[in-house]
């Protein structure tokens, strides 16, 4: 493996293992802060053991991720340094006030975590709140930041210097609103589905049900929304890919030759050397009217991008294929749940119902990993497109392979370590929090 | 505007040795830490430390993003030069970071508490043991980019007897640190002297290893104590925090827990202080004389503003949450223990 592909492989990895922790912590206070509202309320004591459940799986996810997201704060300069170098005055105005966003986050989860009976109960619920918050800013801060990458503002380039640098400008890039919105709704689909999953898997052994179905309506209501709206954001996302990246729009749909009236491939391998593709569905006029919401409208291919500048097609290609598929099956889900909660009761109850939603626990986090290879391998071969490419940002070092060896193992073990954390956590809830059925009686609290 | 940007660099460099470095420190205190003892050892660092954990390493997120927007050819050589020290301190950071919670949230207890407790230990060594190291590694000019060979290149300058001997003053100052914070949250009085013997013998270590740094200096050829003690704004610096040991000594073993906690402060504080006015404004000196300062290698303009500005309305949120933080969970909880 050359150092390029090591480097690449790395923050693939390094990226690919933070977003799933970074998803979590955006998206888990909110159910955390949905199921302590309830409590605090109506005095639910299952409402309050789900929250205090819920934040032990917070804490085990908030510290990996801000470990892997202070990580990929130096990684960003250890494997591209010339990137960084012009880069960094740049687009680093999301970044300082990530740094912000993200201190605030550490400080607020130090209060809610530590905090039960110490503060006034709704000051500390604000705490909770204000950790889904600062998460939330932080993820569109950075996904702002990968907008830049993807749609370069905010300076003149003139004789290879970097001029004019307006740091607010390219903070706003084309990119950054489509992008971050895609992102941050999938968070909610990922997380939603996910703990959704996990806690059906729980009702189907039939073990605390009561606490258990709570923690399933917060997430799947949450997560089945936003699967739902999830496409009109994606819409948005391939019309704005469409003007401004064709490469990608036509690496993304194995679309080799302008033409109008496009089709849209669903499925189907692409061959590169041939310039075609095996196996799909065309569903004629579609991707025009897609990219640019006309049938007839002409749609850029690869024909019109210079070899050098292709992005992998194969990859691309699989990896929206998955990430769509992935999405329309959440919809299907999020409808199915919706329907049942108004007319069918008593599927909630019913195994087949659960399977489904068990089976659908990875759904939302293959997509969001299938979304981001579309979003990174399809910018390829810029690093800053259009300007930079991820060649020339490499660092001269040699022998990154080894660093990437090193942190793969300590990404799968840490992932593993999680996994089993996980499990223990949900082994213990019969133990440490057992049905009150009868809340006049004073049950004990739990053990810390 | 610049200023702003430095004041805030150095702000978060201090707090980060101050508060970050306390926080390893916790780990490293452990790792001394007699058998016996490690279980109270290890309640007390939760009860007083795992709050504000997080926000004290936010400290270190802060001086990077402050390197790259602001310097970035500074960012970009140390992550060049100094990239495998950069790496194995980061191993720590994750190391550390995941043990201690993983240790507290693991509902079984059961044999994986002592892989926590081996890895929270260790890393708690070695990432300020590294991070010493290419602080050292960042002043001794043995960076050298003209230089052909990897060793010469990557490893040569990180590893010489000067860096390594900052990086062990480095680990010091964090357990010095540590043992008088926890010293002054421990309630009970047989305990509070365990900690009280080890913030003495920490801080013996730490003037030793101090010493060790200027014999490593003069060794390696730099004349870094010649040019401390001759240049009077360093030299009296250099006396006062001298001088503050006696007072340290005193505050210890009167139990006064706020006033050793200023002191010890107030000495690394100086420490940073003589080296931070020594330097200044170099903040990587290299092997050719072409050091990077933080003038020389600061970007111009808009960035420097806005980073400024983003700084200035960060702090305003962060500084009055975080100290009323660190104040919520200095006191005993009420009602339970």
């Amino acid at each position: 493996m050359d150092d390029l592909m090591a480097a690449r492989s790395q923050m693939a990895l390094s990226l690919g293992f933070h977003i799933i922790f970074a998803c979590i912590g955006m998206v888990m206070p909110f159910f955390m802060a949905t199921s302590h509202y309830f409590y605090l309320k109506t005095g639910d004591l299952n409402h309050k053991n789900l929250t205090k459940a819920w934040s032990k799986g917070v804490a085990i996810f908030f510290v990996t991720g801000a470990v892997s997201g202070t990580m990929l704060s130096f990684e960003l300069g250890l494997l591209w340094p010339t990137f960084m170098e012009h880069a960094g005055p740049i687009f680093g105005m999301p970044f300082s006030l990530e740094g912000t966003a993200f201190f605030i986050e550490a400080i607020a989860i130090g209060f809610f975590l530590y905090g039960w009976d110490r503060f006034n109960p709704w000051f500390h619920w604000i705490t909770g709140l204000i950790v889904g918050i600062s998460g939330l800013a932080s993820g569109i801060l950075v996904v702002a930041a990968n907008g830049w990458m993807n749609s370069p503002a905010g300076f003149d380039y003139v004789d290879g210097k970097y001029i004019n640098i307006d740091p607010i400008a390219a903070m706003f890039n084309d990119a950054w609103f489509t992008q971050a919105l895609h992102m941050t709704i999938a968070a909610f689909v990922a997380t939603g589905f996910a703990v959704a999953g996990i806690h059906a898997l729980m009702l189907l052994k039939g073990r605390n049900v009561a606490f258990h179905i709570k923690a399933f309506k917060i997430a799947i209501i949450f997560g089945g929304v936003a699967a739902i709206v999830q496409p009109i954001s994606g819409d948005l996302s391939a019309k704005d890919i469409a003007k401004r990246q064709p490469a990608k729009l036509a690496a993304m749909e194995s679309h080799f030759e302008t033409t109008k009236r496009a089709p849209l491939l669903i499925g189907g391998i692409p061959d590169e050397k041939n310039k075609s593709v095996d196996y799909a569905i065309e569903i004629p006029g579609a991707l025009s009217f897609l990219a640019h919401g006309d049938f007839d409208a002409t749609v850029k291919g690869l024909d019109q991008i210079p070899e050098e500048n292709h992005p992998p097609v194969l990859v691309t290609h699989l990896a929206f294929q998955v990430m769509v598929l992935c999405g329309m099956i959440m919809v299907g889900l999020g409808l199915l749940y919706f329907f049942a909660a108004w007319k069918k009761r008593d599927w909630i109850s019913k195994r087949w119902f659960l399977m489904l939603f068990i089976a659908a626990t990875p759904l939302g986090f293959i997509a969001v990993e299938a979304g981001w290879t579309v979003t990174e391998v399809g910018r390829q071969p810029w690093i800053l497109y259009g300007y930079i490419k991820t060649s020339e940002a490499v660092t001269p070092m040699p022998g990154i392979t080894y660093s990437f060896v090193v942190f793969s193992l300590v990404y799968l073990s840490l992932s593993a370590i999680v996994i089993f954390l996980l499990y223990r956590q949900i082994k213990m809830v019969p133990e440490l929090y057992t049905d009150h059925g009868n809340h006049s009686k004073k049950p004990t609290e739990p053990i810390q | 505007m610049l200023y702003v940007v430095i004041a805030f660099l150095c702000l978060s460099i201090l707090l980060y040795l101050l508060l970050g470095g306390a926080d390893f420190g916790a780990g490293i205190v452990e790792l001394i830490t007699k058998s016996d003892l490690r279980q109270n050892t290890r309640m007390l660092t939760y009860r007083t430390i795992g709050p504000v954990w997080e926000a004290n390493h936010m400290w270190l997120i802060i001086i990077i993003v402050i390197l790259f927007v602001g310097f970035p050819p500074i960012y970009s050589a140390l992550s060049i030069y100094l990239h495998i020290p950069l790496l194995l301190m980061l191993l720590g950071i994750i190391g550390r970071g995941t043990a201690f919670v993983f240790r507290h949230y693991d509902a079984v207890k059961d044999d994986m508490q002592r892989v926590y407790n081996l890895i929270f230990t260790y890393s708690s060594f070695i990432t300020p043991f590294f991070l010493g190291i290419i602080a050292g590694a960042m002043i001794s000019g043995d960076i050298n980019p003209d230089a052909n060979s990897f060793y010469e290149l990557y490893v040569a300058p990180w590893t010489s007897f000067f860096s390594i001997s900052v990086g062990i003053f480095t680990v010091s100052i964090c357990g010095f640190l540590a043992a008088v914070y926890l010293s002054g949250e421990e309630t009970d009085q047989h305990i509070r002297q365990v900690f009280i013997h080890k913030a003495r013998l920490l801080n013996i270590a730490t003037v030793i290893s101090g010493a060790l740094v200027f014999f490593a200096a003069y060794v390696d050829g730099l004349s870094l104590m010649v040019e401390l003690i001759t240049e009077p704004v360093t030299l009296t610096i250099l006396i006062l925090a001298s001088l503050s040991l006696l007072l340290l000594w005193h505050f210890l073993n009167k139990q006064k827990a706020a006033a050793s906690r200023l002191v010890a402060g107030f000495q690394i504080t100086m420490i940073l202080l003589a080296l931070g006015y020594h330097y200044f404004p170099d903040f990587l000196v290299m092997h050719n004389g072409a050091n990077l300062s933080l003038f020389n290698a600061a970007a111009t303009g808009k960035p420097i503003t806005t980073l400024a500005w983003a700084l200035i309305l960060g702090s305003i949120f962060i500084l009055p949450s975080l100290f009323y933080l660190i104040y919520s969970f200095q006191k005993e909880p009420e009602g339970q223990a």
